[in-house]
């Protein structure tokens, strides 16, 4: 299947972290991101590592597991979005009960694909999630009492 | 064991082959597990703990997990031991991913850990109180091995959800 190549404002190719604990995987996630004419800006395999490889790299979009070792792509997702409000991160995982998508996208993340990913849905849920507004920074607790 | 627990992951298997090899997987043999297990190929073990624990290993014969491989990553030609142990990973984890995920929406609540992959020739056993089950799959690329040792944990009488109506 051939795909469009994806755009993100005005540079010439959408940038993507990719983490997941599986080599394998992300193997195979960043041979879709590549086949959707993207461009691998970093990957890493937990989440401590992904915190500090988003902010080396600040990709256009995060591809984040959840459960992984040393920390899980939920708790990593709640520290990249505090420290970059404007990150887009997309989960992918084979974990997709309800309360861990709420979790995640509580957190922060924008949206959820299950495994094993379909090429054409992740590329859909890119698309949409690159044409979405950022979203504002959450109040935090203080802003709300006050 | 209770069926209600094994048929999230029979249906998950069947559903993940089907999704990444294109073939079915049908039920060929069903034991119960007196020994230790002796994996047959390549094996990976996810734990399971919360309201629901236990283990489940993934265990393919070497072609289907080259096989497999192959299809899922397009990789072609022949594949080292290691590559193919990450696929049979990967797989564990989407397939004991869906079935828990079954299992959540039934009201569970429960952690699922990074899949390892088992090496041990024999040696693993189901507890005392919980014995495994073995189901062999057959499909065109080889036979899948999936060894099942899950329990609910001890819960007061009537806190459990309704699993039966809903798991038919």
């Amino acid at each position: 299947m051939e795909f469009k190549p994806l755009t993100c404002e005005d540079k010439p190719k959408v940038r993507f972290l990719v983490v997941d604990d599986s080599v394998f995987a992300r193997k195979n996630l960043c041979k879709m991101v590549q086949a959707f004419g993207g461009e691998i800006a970093g990957e890493a395999g937990d989440g401590i590592a992904a915190i500090a490889e988003y902010a080396n790299t600040l990709p256009d979009i995060v591809l984040m597991d959840i459960t992984m070792p040393k920390m899980e792509g939920i708790e990593a997702v709640e520290h990249i979005v505090r420290d970059h409000p404007e990150a887009r991160i997309v989960m992918v995982s084979s974990v997709g009960y309800q309360d861990n998508i709420l979790s995640a996208l509580q957190k922060g993340a924008r949206h959820f694909v299950q495994k094993p990913v379909k090429p054409e849905a992740l590329y859909e849920i890119i698309r949409y999630v690159l044409n979405d507004q950022v979203a504002p920074a959450p109040a935090t607790a203080g802003e709300i009492q006050s | 064991m209770k069926m209600e627990l094994m048929q999230p992951f029979i249906n998950s298997l069947d559903a993940v082959i089907a999704e990444t090899m294109g073939c079915s997987a049908e039920i060929a043999d069903v034991t119960m597990e007196e020994g230790n297990y002796k994996r047959t190929g390549i094996a990976a073990l996810v734990g399971i703990s919360g309201e629901i624990e236990g283990r489940v290993i993934l265990d393919m014969e070497m072609a289907a997990a080259q096989q497999a491989t192959a299809d899922i990553a397009g990789a072609e030609g022949s594949l080292s031991e290691e590559t193919a142990r990450e696929t049979v990973c990967e797989l564990t984890n989407m397939v004991i991913g869906n079935a828990v995920t079954q299992l959540n929406n039934y009201g569970f609540k429960f952690r699922v850990h990074p899949p390892e992959i088992y090496a041990l020739d024999a040696g693993l056993q189901g507890a005392a109180d919980t014995e495994a089950v073995v189901l062999r799959f057959e499909t065109p690329k080889g036979a899948v091995y999936l060894n099942i040792a899950v329990r609910y944990k001890q819960r007061r009488s009537g806190d459990r959800p309704g699993m039966i109506a809903l798991c038919p």
